[in-house]
């Protein structure tokens, strides 16, 4: 009867987990799908305390006062530009999480002299593996956009020592599953401390190359990763909530991978393994024209006297924090009659949907923010666009020029409207290295200087106007 | 406990909810979601939980208490950061009343 409640909790846990994504799928009913996803997490949790043959209770309310009272405190702290980074991490500890349980499992049987079933020991070394790697590469993605690591590492044959680790993990894997369903002898605890070094460091190495600007693939990726690894580990226990919560984000994080790969027309192994953005320098391509400067009082004019403004956030908006001020300009100019739209790329910034958050912090209301297929037809009757910190994915190049990297992408048609302006901090080339075809175009002027700055003068410009 | 080809089959379902509930989301909220879907394997604190109850070694009981550990965090931050963020997305409407109404 107590197990049969117990695994009731876990059906309506799954449930409601299933209704609190669906509501996700629209900003009115987001907020009641997160505190129903909440509500399913505390009926289970709740529930596993009141399963039979349990001991430890004592360890297990100390990890969780600690790992809680941790967690609630830097997710309520950390500033909202440092979401990607803050996800990444909360990530990475549920994949170690399932790693964790995995070795827990293989040492319970070995230490016990039972042999698991087949199917068990497969899945749960799998499992181990897939969490493994999400966890530690889920360290390194959070190191570089916290800035600690810097610098993207490539080296010549990286590809193939990767593989090679990879590989060896793999065969490791199988035989700890060989020796936990008794077919093999040798020590298993070795072979055990062994798989998990190799598990982790792939993580570490398939992390390492990857640039910046492709963070939001990756994370994406290893949250996909996470929930498979989570499914991969119910199955072992033989827990439906763990298997169904696991496998539905599995599956929904792999769409939205896909997704976001999609936006950069790449697929998904190219992010991964091609190095891209990390190499610079790329051979350069002749482009006519000159960069035109301008103030940022004449731009104000001219946004002044506009009858319809588009601004394009990218990442350059994020680190100058420039939201706030953004989002004032653009109340400013609304007030004039002037008519503004924000116009997001669905990879710019460091996660899908960074700018979205971050316009919504400063309080810009999401009906005046409009995707990539909304907006590019409206460019031609913009009398300004405004492109804040955004590069690569305003570059006609990718439209144009079938020799540049960039080929493919969708891009934003800023060109296309009728004055460009280009906040940008200095005179460098995007993240890739790649020249940027608009910051030469007879329409397009650049203001530069910091994001939050210069919007502070265009603020005290059209104010004077 | 489930078992079997009934996990398999579960398996199988499960996989194509996350695609069909995810198919139809705008661009908008694809951070809430992705953190959301994270906050959803947290999950994994229950099997973490299971784990531990069940650890009769010092190994198996330190390897468990990190699983909890590790589980909870994700759960908890991951819950805390969704709520978050979406506290904040507002329409123009809502924000209006807001205005109007006097306490938000």
């Amino acid at each position: 009867m107590r197990s049969d409640l117990i695994q009731l909790s876990y059906l309506a846990a799954a449930v409601l987990f299933i209704l609190g994504l669906k509501g996700m799928s629209s900003p009115r009913t987001a907020r009641r799908g997160i505190m129903w996803a909440g509500v399913g997490m505390l009926v289970a949790v709740l529930a596993t305390f009141f399963s039979p043959h349990l001991s430890n209770y004592l360890l297990m309310f100390v990890a969780i006062a600690v790992g809680g009272g941790i967690a609630y405190v830097a997710a309520r702290k950390v500033a909202m530009t440092d979401m990607p980074q803050m996800v990444a991490i909360y990530n990475g500890m549920g994949g170690g999480a399932a790693a964790l349980i995995a070795a827990n499992e293989f040492l319970h049987f070995g230490g016990s002299g039972l042999t698991m079933g087949a199917s068990f020991a497969v899945l749960g070394a799998v499992g181990a593996l897939i969490g493994a790697i999400s966890f530690s590469g889920s360290m390194i993605a959070f190191a570089k956009l916290q800035g600690i690591i810097k610098k993207s590492f490539l080296f010549p044959g990286q590809n193939v020592i990767n593989l090679l680790v990879l590989a060896g993990a793999v065969v490791l894997a199988v035989i700890a599953a060989l020796q936990h369903t008794g077919h093999l002898g040798g020590s298993e605890s070795l072979v055990l401390v062994a798989f998990f070094a190799l598990s982790l460091l792939y993580g570490v190495l398939m992390t390492l190359p990857i640039g910046g600007a492709d963070m939001p693939v990756v994370i994406s990726l290893y949250n996909a990763l996470t929930g498979l690894a989570v499914g991969l580990e119910g199955y072992v226990l033989g827990n439906g909530a763990l298997i169904i919560a696991g496998i539905v984000v599995g599956a929904a994080g792999t769409l939205l991978t896909q997704m976001m790969a999609k936006a950069m027309n790449r697929s998904i192994g190219n992010v991964l393994f091609a190095g891209f953005g990390a190499k610079g320098g790329q051979e350069l391509e002749s482009i006519e024209g000159t960069m035109k400067e301008s103030s940022p009082d004449d731009a104000a004019v001219t946004l002044a006297f506009a009858q319809k403004v588009i601004i394009v956030p990218g990442y350059g908006m994020a680190v100058a924090q420039a939201q706030h001020k953004v989002w004032e300009l653009a109340k400013l100019l609304g007030e004039r009659g002037i008519q503004v739209k924000f116009a997001i790329h669905p990879v710019a910034g460091r996660m899908p949907g960074h700018m979205n958050v971050l316009l919504a912090e400063a309080g810009v209301p999401y009906d005046m923010i409009y995707d990539l297929d909304e907006i590019n037809g409206e460019f031609p009757t913009a009398d300004a666009a405004i492109v804040i910190g955004a590069n690569d994915v305003v570059n006609p190049a990718a439209r144009d020029d079938p020799g540049s990297p960039i080929y493919g992408m969708p891009i934003l048609d800023v060109d296309k409207a009728i004055q460009a302006f280009v906040i940008k901090r200095g005179r460098g080339a995007g993240f890739a290295g790649i020249e940027n075809k608009l910051f030469y175009a007879d329409n397009t002027r650049m203001v530069y200087g910091d994001a939050q700055d210069v919007a502070s003068k265009l603020i005290a410009g059209v104010k004077k106007v | 406990m489930i078992t079997g080809f009934a996990a398999l089959y579960i398996f199988i379902l499960a996989a194509f909810v996350g695609y069909e509930v995810i198919g139809r989301v705008p661009v908008i909220l694809h951070t809430p979601l992705m953190s959301g879907s994270n906050f959803v394997h947290g999950i994994v604190i229950v099997g973490a939980m299971v784990a531990l109850g069940a650890a009769d070694t010092t190994p198996e009981r330190i390897i468990g208490f990190l699983a909890v550990l590790l589980g909870t965090i994700n759960a908890v931050g991951g819950y805390a950061v969704t709520e978050r963020m979406l506290e904040m997305f507002k329409s123009s409407k809502d924000r209006d009343a807001a205005k109007g109404g006097g306490d938000a």
